[in-house]
C-alpha cells in the first residue's frame, strides 16, 4: 500500500469530527452550571425537570414534574441528535414546549450533551 | 462586607420588614414598561401563546428567586447590610414576578403560581446552609443563572418588546450577581461576552 498525502488530512478531519460528535464533558459543565442551573439541578425538579438521566430517557417521562402536554406526549427519547435539535430551539423541535432557552453553538450543545450523557451514566 | 453597597433607603431595614414589607401587589413602572409594546400583538396565535409559555417560564424563576431570598432571610445566617441588600433583591424579583404576571393575564395566560416554601427549600437542597456564605453562594448561582436564562431565551420570542424586557430583566439579575460576587470576593470574569448563551 503507498502513502496518499492526503491521508494525513483525511485522519485529522475524522478525529475532528469524533471530538465533536463526542463533545468536551468538562466544558459542558461548566456551560450547564453558568447557563442551565437558573431553571435546572441534576438532582431535584426546579422550574425545569431534573437533568441527571436524562439522556437516554423519553421525554416529559418524570413522574412528578408538571411538563406542558408537548413534551408530555412527545415520543422523543433523548440522544445526541434528539437534544441537539431541542438545544438548539425547543420549541420548534417540540411544539408546545415551555422552554425557550437556545444554545446557539453546535459546540457549546455537544459539550453540554456530553455532560449529561456523562451525569447520566451513558 | 465593607465593599457592600448599601441600598436605597426606601427598602425594608429589618427581618420583619423583609418578611412583610415587600409583597403588595402593585403594578410597577417595570410592570407598565413590560406591557409596552404587546397592544399589537394578535390574540390566540401561536406566536403568542409560545411568548407565553415562555413568560411563564420565567415567572417560576422569579417564584423560585423571591422564596430563595425569602428562606435566606428566615434562616438568621445574614447580617445586615447583607440582609439589606437581599431585601432589596428580593422586592426587585416581586417586582418581575408582577410585571411578567401582569404581561401574561394580559396576553390571555394564566400565571404560573408559586409553589409553597417547602418545595423550594427541598428544591434548593437549603438544608446545606449553614453560614452567610453558603447563602450568597446560592443566591449568587441562581441569579447567574437567571441572567443566563433570560439572555438564552431572547432568540425565541415572538415579540421583539418581549425580547428587549427579557434583556432588561437580564441586566437586573447581572447586577445582582456581581453586586453578590463582590460580597463573596469572587473574581470577575476575566473576559468578555462570558454571560449569555
Amino acid at each position: 500500500m503507498k502513502f496518499h498525502w492526503s491521508w494525513p488530512l483525511a485522519i485529522a478531519v475524522t478525529m475532528t469530527t469524533a471530538a465533536q460528535a463526542a463533545g468536551n464533558a468538562e466544558h459542558g459543565q461548566e456551560l450547564w452550571e453558568s447557563r442551565c442551573t437558573g431553571c435546572h439541578s441534576l438532582d431535584t425538579n426546579r422550574v425545569g425537570p431534573k437533568h441527571r438521566g436524562v439522556y437516554g430517557r423519553k421525554a416529559g417521562s418524570i413522574a412528578d414534574f408538571a411538563y406542558s402536554p408537548g413534551v408530555k406526549n412527545s415520543p422523543v427519547v433523548w440522544d445526541e441528535k434528539t437534544l441537539d435539535r431541542w438545544l438548539t430551539s425547543p420549541q420548534d423541535f417540540i411544539p408546545g414546549a415551555r422552554m425557550g432557552f437556545r444554545v446557539g453553538t453546535a459546540e457549546d450543545r455537544g459539550d453540554i450533551i456530553a455532560y449529561l450523557k456523562k451525569e447520566s451514566g451513558k | 462586607m465593607s465593599n457592600l453597597i448599601v441600598p436605597a433607603k426606601e427598602i425594608a431595614t429589618n427581618r420583619r420588614g423583609f418578611l412583610t414589607g415587600a409583597g403588595q401587589a402593585t403594578l410597577s413602572a417595570s410592570a407598565v414598561a413590560l406591557l409596552v409594546g404587546c397592544e399589537s400583538m394578535a390574540a390566540g396565535s401561536g406566536g403568542m401563546a409560545a411568548d407565553v409559555s415562555i413568560l411563564n417560564v420565567a415567572l417560576g424563576l422569579e417564584h423560585e428567586a423571591i422564596n430563595a431570598y425569602q428562606i435566606g432571610a428566615e434562616s438568621g445566617l445574614l447580617q445586615q447590610p447583607v440582609l439589606n441588600v437581599a431585601v432589596l433583591f428580593q422586592s426587585q424579583h416581586k417586582e418581575h414576578a408582577d410585571a411578567l404576571m401582569a404581561t401574561i393575564r394580559k396576553l390571555g395566560g394564566t400565571p404560573v403560581q408559586a409553589k409553597n416554601k417547602a418545595e423550594y427549600a427541598q428544591a434548593l437542597n437549603v438544608s446545606t446552609l449553614k453560614n452567610q456564605t453558603d447563602v450568597l453562594k446560592l443566591a449568587a448561582r441562581l441569579e447567574r443563572g437567571a441572567a443566563n436564562a433570560y439572555l438564552g431565551v431572547i432568540p425565541s420570542f415572538n415579540d421583539k418588546a418581549l425580547a428587549q424586557v427579557s434583556g432588561r430583566l437580564a441586566a437586573d439579575e447581572t447586577m445582582h450577581w456581581t453586586a453578590l460576587a463582590g460580597v463573596l470576593n469572587e473574581m470577575l470574569p476575566q473576559k468578555a461576552l462570558s454571560f449569555g448563551a
